[in-house]
């Protein structure tokens, strides 16, 4: 073993520590159908529990009649708002400082709104008795449109009649929650005022859906014996879910497991807590039995938390040349008939005042005011950082816009108003402090690789083919340039109720030099298994494959705040890298003495410590864990663990460039998209596989929400697509081939380098698959058009055009 | 998506069927492939009592291409017609047409019987058999009868068979010239937004026989005899494309959903009948 050097590169590929393209160690169950969600669990005596919802958007509830369906035999019971709030359960806080109704008190404020829980010994005789509870309503007029709902003398929220003060500040009308403003509008008003070109535009980012393959559930089992609730659910935040629990029942916390199992896909939607979840647990401790709640997929698109919903007004005001000189927004937000937005709760419209985007913009002001209507609660984060989606798309619109109102090339427009690379770190006009960034070196290799010039010249042709008729087909270029702020984040201004969003992670060396760490975020889909344990691989030197990553059971796992928000790896990942140190120190303690040599005469090499300067003598990992546990050493006690709780210094800002090229027919409104470039810079890429899985999915839910997916209401409040039938959920078949591309620009406060990914393609994608459907019309005129860009909305938008006279 | 209790049959033979269908009257259903109707129980949008199950019952899955003449057992799957060679030469509109329903799962399972028999207006198969003139063969209580597809459907879910009769197959002869099924949809999987069937002969230059039928644009399919008389003795230029989307405009009644407005479906309409009389021109 002396002759260390030609085996150093073996033992280094052994670790599948960072960088290296590790298979998903998750994958062997689920390909396998053995993996373990919520509907999957069984336990003796499990009742199931089925709500009755409301058909009405707006409704007083007379009354409600649960004789029949308590003589269907299986049921159980049957509960409404009168039996949850002898316990105070019938309403419950919002992570948005708001409260919701758990089931009907007195009226109804959405379609599909949860009026009564029946709990029946069996799932089909819950369905069969939701259909006996008789529930007398008086219809209430319907208020969809925010705009319309701050005009409306009718009052939507009637227990908060009177209040003129919400959570976020003063309530300017009984429909509206707060207004959210950021920057310098005296200021930005006057640079737009003297400039000498401002664009305007308006815009809807329509309401979607996250719609996870997996649909909200949860089951509750209370035992009376000892008084502990444990509590499956579908949950992104399980910690926070506990603490949660604990608050709204008076059950001590320590009584109190929640367990996170396997998550079939998140997006945001299961930030939030659901009524489902309280009636559960509210079941099992009134009938003493496991209660099981698992919606259904209509349930999960009327009810459950929906994402956007934003209308924005923005102005961009430049010189004639094109340098950026200030930019205002305002948004109209919908929140529905409960503020139940997940955000940090300092930030009632999440980080929209990322809005500048990668440009530097030296003035601007953002305000968001947020209104109740007829419609189900929610504003999630859909795939995005808090409302960056938004942001995103209103600043990369708005650039086309300008662009238009300068005549000048959208990719040259952003170019000369990129924040330069000595620039970072960057303090934005809206207070955010970017951390790093190579923004033009991305963009040059974004427009090179497609070779931009000769996609202009191509469509320039085209638009001539098809003036002279020879075409129906009209070509765009989409373009994109994103930056994210994911990472949430800084205890000192991120807090969700009270509750600082930091993150953890604890390691346990066994003796033999296996491990196992445990985190407090929870993998959706993620893969947190294989990429942390690839984290820990190349900090501590014990190899991936010898590390079980373990998440989501609050019993064990340290305290954390969840995984969304692209939070995971900024947050968690920097807790497990921090965490792996302090064994590594305490190694490095046991190996000098092992060695019989000084502490600063060992240096650590991939998976041991070496005396410095003679390689030939050294401990591996393996032999220090063994050492740790079963040797007697000075001064050191036994055992080899660690526990890292880690609060962000700041959060961190991947970027990326993506260019989409697309065919639309103009006749029928179907787009064929013909290339998708995506460059990424998440900093330092751990699992390089991972990543590209991630950009194709994010990719592909950007292709869906800018194309067609859409949760629709019509005037009466009924929701138009509560199907997949008709809502857009994009299968292979749709999706075109992606080529994916990155650059490293590490982040320099985070221990590894690396600023996550997972929501990134998504942020970016939306606006260039909307861009390049616009572009193609741009030679004809058009400014701007709302999404989604479904067949008939392309097509209306060449009627509009004259494209078909 | 919890579906209302209910009996289940597998009868081995008609006569049991017929017999189940005599006693229960409207609370039974038959069913083949189970793809229209099990979404529609799970959704309680159809509550069936009683549900007979037809896979059982001996000599529904033929296919027989014989002399010209094709027959098509009520329980030959989207994907059995794909698969057969014999169709792909005699009639290989129904290939066409059969590859664009739903996702290869679907028509594993989804039956010509169950696409043709339940007159769901988004259904491709009831356009194209009035397109190629096939009858609809129905056994009941008082034994056998014909109906011509062109004649059997009424209204959206409303067709001339009766609750005791159960479709067993589906007859016509096999077309001659060029085809086309060509059809618009939002994704896979999904209805028509549009779609046309067109079937069509060429005598020296000029088209001999058209016949066109349209899915989705009306609560039944659209068989538009004038749109296919407007091609007869043209070469298909663009005065008689004109002329055949005009007629067929003339027949469709659209109404507004999800895909779009009326005025957007009647445009996709022509531009979709247009391009498949094209297709199927060059292909005759």
């Amino acid at each position: 073993m002396n002759d260390m050097t030609p085996d150093r590169e073996e033992r280094s590929a052994n670790l599948k520590g960072m960088g290296c393209s590790r298979k998903r160690v998750e994958d062997a169950r689920f390909t396998q159908g053995k993996g373990n969600y919520v509907d999957d669990i069984k336990l003796p005596d499990m009742l199931h529990g089925d709500f009755v919802r409301s058909p009405y958007a707006h409704a007083r509830v007379v009354s409600v009649n649960k004789e029949a369906a308590l003589a269907l035999p299986g049921v159980v019971a049957v509960l409404t708002a009168e039996d949850l709030a002898p316990l105070n359960l019938h309403w419950m806080p919002t992570l948005a400082g708001d409260k919701q109704m758990v089931l009907a008190d007195g009226k109804v404020l959405f379609q599909g709104q949860e009026v009564a829980f029946v709990v029946a010994s069996d799932r089909y005789v819950a369905a069969d008795a939701v259909e006996l509870v008789e529930v007398e309503y008086e219809e209430l007029p319907v208020i969809t449109d925010p705009f319309e709902a701050l005009k409306s003398e009718v009052v939507l929220r009637e227990d908060l009649e009177g209040q003129t003060e919400g959570a976020h500040g003063p309530r300017k009308h009984h429909n509206h929650i707060f207004t959210w403003e950021q920057g310098d509008e005296a200021g930005t008003n006057q640079v737009l005022d003297n400039a000498e070109v401002v664009a305007e535009e308006t815009m809807y980012y329509h309401r979607t859906h996250p719609c996870p393959l997996e649909t909200c559930g949860s089951v509750a089992s209370m035992d009376k014996v000892n008084g502990k609730l444990t509590l499956w659910g579908t949950f992104q935040a399980p910690h926070v879910v506990r603490t949660v629990a604990s608050l709204l029942s008076g059950i001590e916390e320590h009584n109190i497991r929640v367990v996170s199992p396997d998550i079939g896909g998140g997006f945001g939607n299961k930030v939030g807590v659901y009524p489902g979840y309280v009636c559960s647990i509210v079941a099992s401790i009134v009938t003493g039995k496991p209660v099981k709640w698992v919606e259904d997929r209509m349930e999960n698109l009327m009810s459950t938390a929906f994402a956007r919903d934003y209308h924005m007004t923005g102005k961009i005001s430049a010189t004639k040349e094109g340098k950026i000189t200030g930019l205002h927004c305002h948004v109209t937000a919908d929140h529905g008939g409960f503020d139940a937005c997940a955000d940090p709760t300092k930030f009632p419209a999440g980080f929209m005042n990322i809005c500048t985007g990668s440009y530097d913009i030296p003035v601007a002001y953002l305000a968001v005011d947020g209104v109740y209507t007829n419609k189900a609660p929610g504003g999630v984060s859909y795939r995005c950082s808090f409302r960056v989606t938004e942001a995103v798309y209103f600043i990369e619109r708005m650039i086309e816009v300008l662009a238009i109102e300068l005549d000048m090339d959208a990719a040259e427009l952003r170019r000369i108003n990129f924040i330069k690379k000595e620039q970072f770190p960057y303090t934005a006009a809206l207070g955010w402090e970017y951390d790093s960034g190579d923004y033009h070196t991305a963009w040059d290799k974004a427009l090179e690789t497609v070779d931009y010039e000769g996609l202009r010249a191509e469509q320039a042709e085209r638009v001539e083919a098809f003036k002279r008729g020879e075409t129906r087909k009209l070509m765009g270029v989409g373009l994109s340039f994103f930056t994210e702020i994911v990472g949430a984040g800084p205890v000192k201004n991120c807090d969700i109720l009270g509750m600082g969003m930091f993150d953890s992670c604890e390691i346990r060396i066994h003796p033999t030099g296996s491990a196992i760490a445990r985190l407090g975020t929870i993998s959706q889909g993620q893969g947190h298994a294989t990429t942390f344990a690839q984290i820990l691989a190349s900090e501590i030197g014990i190899s991936a494959d010898s590390i079980t990553i373990e998440e989501g059971d609050t019993d064990t796992a340290p305290y954390g705040l969840g995984t969304y928000g692209s939070r995971s790896t900024p947050v968690a990942g920097a807790a497990t890298a921090m965490a792996g140190r302090k064994i590594r120190a305490k190694a490095q303690m046991i190996a000098a003495y092992l060695l019989e040599v000084h502490d600063d005469d060992v240096e650590f090499d991939i998976d041991r410590f070496v005396v410095k300067g003679a390689p030939e003598r050294f401990k591996t990992m393996k032999e220090i864990a063994y050492a740790a546990y079963n040797q007697a050493i000075p001064g050191i006690e036994p055992g080899l663990e660690a526990v890292s709780y880690y609060d962000p210094p700041n959060m961190t800002y991947p970027f990326g460039a993506y260019v989409c090229v697309m065919d639309i027919d103009v006749d029928t409104g179907v787009p064929e998209i013909r290339r998708f470039y995506a460059l990424d810079d998440c900093g330092t890429r751990i699992n390089p596989m991972i990543i590209e899985g991630q950009v194709h999915g994010g990719l592909t839910e950007a292709l869906a929400v800018a194309l067609g997916q859409e949760i629709a209401y019509d005037d009466m409040g009924n929701v138009k697509t509560g199907t997949l039938m008709d809502f857009f959920l994009p299968t292979a078949w749709e999706v075109p081939n992606y080529e994916t591309d990155y650059t490293v620009t590490p982040s320099p406060h985070h221990p590894i380098g690396a600023k996550g990914v997972g929501e990134s393609p998504h942020v970016g994608g939306v606006p260039c698959f909307s861009n390049a459907v616009q572009d193609a019309f741009r030679a004809f005129g058009l400014r701007h058009t709302n999404m989604p860009h479904d067949h008939w909305r392309i097509w209306q938008t060449a009627n509009g055009l004259g494209l078909h006279d | 998506m919890i579906p209302a209790a209910f009996d289940y049959y597998r009868p081995n033979n008609m006569d049991e069927v017929i017999a189940l269908l005599q006693e229960h009257g409207d609370d039974a259903r038959v069913m083949a492939g189970g793809h229209s109707l099990i979404p529609m129980m799970k959704l309680r949008m159809a509550e069936v009592p009683h549900l007979i199950d037809l896979q059982s019952i001996e000599g529904l899955n033929a296919i027989e291409v014989k002399d010209g003449q094709i027959t098509l057992g009520a329980m030959v799957t989207q994907h059995d017609l794909i698969d057969h060679d014999g169709i792909a030469a005699a009639a290989p509109i129904l290939r066409e047409a059969a590859l664009q329903i739903a996702d290869p799962q679907v028509r594993y399972m989804g039956t010509i019987g169950g696409n043709v028999a339940n007159g769901d207006p988004g259904n491709d198969m009831p356009g194209v058999m009035q397109c190629l003139d096939a009858q609809i063969n129905l056994v009941g209580p008082d034994g056998p009868r014909t109906v011509a597809a062109r004649d059997y459907y009424e209204a959206a879910y409303m067709t001339d068979r009766a609750d005791d009769e159960v479709l067993v197959s589906v007859s016509l002869s096999a077309p001659t010239g060029g085809y086309a099924y060509e059809k618009q949809k939002r994704k896979i999987g999904d209805y028509a937004t549009a779609a046309a069937a067109v079937q069509i002969t060429n005598s020296e230059g000029k088209v001999a026989s058209a016949s066109i039928a349209m899915t989705n644009l009306s609560d039944v399919p659209v068989w538009s005899e004038e749109a296919g008389a407007a091609l007869v003795g043209t070469s298909c230029d663009t005065d008689a494309l004109g002329a055949a989307v005009a007629a067929m405009l003339g027949d469709i009644d659209p109404s507004e959903d999800n895909r779009g407005p009326v005025a957007f479906k009647r445009h996709v309409a022509g531009v979709i009948l247009k391009r498949a009389v094209t297709r199927a021109w060059d292909r005759a």
